[in-house]
């Protein structure tokens, strides 16, 4: 009932692991498998080895997410390891995310991971195009287009680049992606937000700014899916995330046009997420009279 | 809604050359022995996890080793720190007569455990090593064995001498254990030989302390979320218990 394809892969069921979740090892995306995923992405990993901000590189304020973590990874080196052993015993496709700070760097990532044999590769655009004055890559057609052409110069694997949601025009962008060869579009990564201790007069954060994830996402991420089918129109693939919580969630991004949906936030504050969403999602169908996920569809009457 | 609590010190106990107990203004009635929080000091710009090592009110025994714990150690009376917590699975309580086997500043939390016990009843005796008698940390609230590597104080050798020497006074129910964790690893198999199992406590380098950004993951478990305490039996098939630390960038490096 909730199986799906996603760029000539199965899955058993929609719900993906979203990057930098519990994901930065192979054994990490293999227990997410096992737990119940449809498809696992792993933490974006860059060139070199990044420690990314110190602490706090996190806050949790109820259902909400405020992370600045900065991109730690051990480098596209070790990442290689990581990917091949989770592709060899996942049992589900394995997405390998890949972070460059110019687009030849994400052509370098896209190429070296290839050895790696994902099912496929997200190029995670909503990071700071150092070159171009700290803006990212997603947030303007041009570079977004950038970054999209040097992968698919270097990588015959599907691959889906992952915008911001902190733009006025994300379904041009995606279009603009699709037209210079992306196969995928997954939106949305974290939108920018800042949270400040009044006892200390500091922003929490180390980083002072951050990404927020987990429930206040949700509105956001829905009208980026939404927008962004309307704009690549029906053969496009879509891995809607933000904010899924719960089945109904699931299902909601399901309407506004995704194929697939990433579960990040949720995954840290429940239990079991993978297993609960998608058998929520199976008790709303069967009450509701849906027998596949493709039917899931909005009402524009 | 803030993110962290506010706390103010209220004392400062020096347990050794190293290692200092805060005692904060704060209580965590909820809070289980082996829970850490992470503590943030904003004029300093950095946030680490520490090991409570009592919760009414809340006590944090820090070691000084790097920049952070060195500035946390220096901190005075009247000043405040920021805390967020308690996270993670704690040791899990239970058995009337209980051996409690700790190292370094290791052995903070087991005292309070101690203290826990001794609320509800349950014999404890501990264990505490150090290197040399200037590194041993106070005793527990119940019978303390201490240990020393150059026999300066208390039994000549490490932790498992003070562990033999407490095992050849009867069987305990449960061993709980924190300290290196190859220490821990060794006091497991002993316990285990004496068919007594293990609830232990693990540290990796933690940046959420929450379960989401999977940064201290020890195999397939994460020390913030599923630990910091695990049964031994837990962690045997691990491929990093006792093997491997991942630095701040998350490169595997050998323990
Ligand atoms: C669950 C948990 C409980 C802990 N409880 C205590 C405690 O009760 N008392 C105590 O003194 N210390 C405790 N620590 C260690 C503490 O968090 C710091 O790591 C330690 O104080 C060293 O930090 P530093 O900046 O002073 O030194 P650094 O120079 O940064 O590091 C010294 C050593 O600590 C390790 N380390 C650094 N940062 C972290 C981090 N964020 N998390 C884990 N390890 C790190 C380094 O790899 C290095 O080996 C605990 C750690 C964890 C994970
Ligand atoms: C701690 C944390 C780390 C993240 N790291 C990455 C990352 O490395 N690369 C990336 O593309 N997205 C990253 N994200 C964004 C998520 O993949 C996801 O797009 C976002 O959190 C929204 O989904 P959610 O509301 O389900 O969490 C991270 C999110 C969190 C909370």
């Amino acid at each position: 009932m909730l199986s799906v394809s996603l760029c000539g892969n199965r899955l058993r069921n929609p719900l993906i692991l979203a990057s930098g979740v519990r994901g930065n090892s192979a054994e990490l995306l293999i227990r997410a498998a096992r737990e119940g995923a449809g498809a696992v992405t792993s933490k974006s990993c860059s060139l070199c080895p990044r420690e990314g901000h110190s602490n706090p590189t996190m806050v949790a304020d109820g259902g909400i997410f405020l992370n600045a973590i900065g991109l730690s990874n051990p480098g596209v080196e070790e990442e290689i390891g990581e990917i091949r052993r989770a592709v060899r015993k996942a049992g589900v496709p394995v997405i390998a995310s890949i972070v460059g700070f110019s687009p030849e760097e994400f052509g370098r990532l896209a190429e070296r991971m290839e050895e790696a044999k994902p099912h496929m590769i997200e190029a995670d655009a909503s990071c700071p195009n150092i070159e171009h004055g700290g803006k990212m890559f997603s947030q303007s057609v041009e570079d977004a287009v950038a970054v999209t052409k040097a992968v698919r110069a270097a990588t015959s694997l599907p691959f889906s680049i992952k915008l911001s949601p902190d733009v006025p025009n994300i379904g041009q962008i995606a279009k603009a992606c699709v037209e210079a060869g992306a196969d995928c579009i997954t939106a949305v990564n974290t939108m920018g937000g800042m949270l400040i201790d009044p006892y200390a007069k500091k922003a929490v954060l180390h980083n002072r700014f951050g990404g927020l994830s987990g429930h206040a996402l949700k509105p956001i991420a829905l009208k980026s899916v939404y927008s962004i089918r309307k704009a690549v129109g029906d053969g496009v693939p879509i891995i809607g995330t933000g904010g899924v919580a719960c089945g109904l969630d699931a299902v909601e991004m399901i309407m506004a046009g995704a194929t697939c949906v990433g579960v990040g936030t949720a995954v840290a504050l429940r239990n079991g997420a993978f297993r609960q969403i998608a058998g929520e999602m199976r008790e709303f169908m069967r009450k509701e009279g849906y027998r596949s996920v493709s039917e899931l569809s909005l009402d524009e009457g | 809604m803030a993110s962290h609590t506010v706390a103010k010190i209220r004392g400062i106990e020096a347990e050794n050359e190293l290692v200092k107990t805060l005692t904060l203004d704060i209580s965590m009635p909820q809070a289980a022995p082996g829970q850490f929080v992470m503590c943030w000091l904003p004029q300093f710009s950095e946030e680490k996890p520490f090991s409570l090592s009592a919760k009414s009110p809340v006590r944090l025994t820090v070691a000084a080793r790097g920049a952070f714990s060195k500035s946390l150690c220096g901190l005075a009376r009247g000043q405040r720190i920021w805390i967020r917590g308690p996270y993670g699975r704690g040791f899990e309580l239970k058995g009337r007569r209980i051996l409690l086997v700790g190292g370094g500043y290791g052995f903070a939390p087991l005292r309070f455990l101690a203290e826990e016990a001794k609320k509800r009843g349950i014999a404890a005796l501990a264990v505490c090593g150090a290197r040399t008698k200037s590194l041993l940390l106070k005793p527990a609230p119940c019978e303390t064995i201490f240990t020393t590597d150059d026999g300066s104080a208390g039994i000549a050798g490490n932790v498992l001498e003070g562990m033999r020497r407490a095992l050849s006074r009867g069987k305990f129910d449960l061993v709980y254990a924190c300290g290196p964790e190859k220490m821990m690893e060794a006091v497991a198999k002993l316990a285990q030989r004496h068919g007594m199992r293990t609830q232990l406590l693990t540290e990796r380098y933690m940046k959420c302390g929450i379960g989401a950004c999977g940064h201290c993951c020890m195999g397939e478990k994460l020390v913030c979320a599923d630990g910091p305490m695990f049964y031994y039996e837990e962690l045997k098939k691990n491929s990093e218990f006792g093997k491997v630390w991942r630095d701040k960038a998350g490169r595997k490096v050998p323990l």
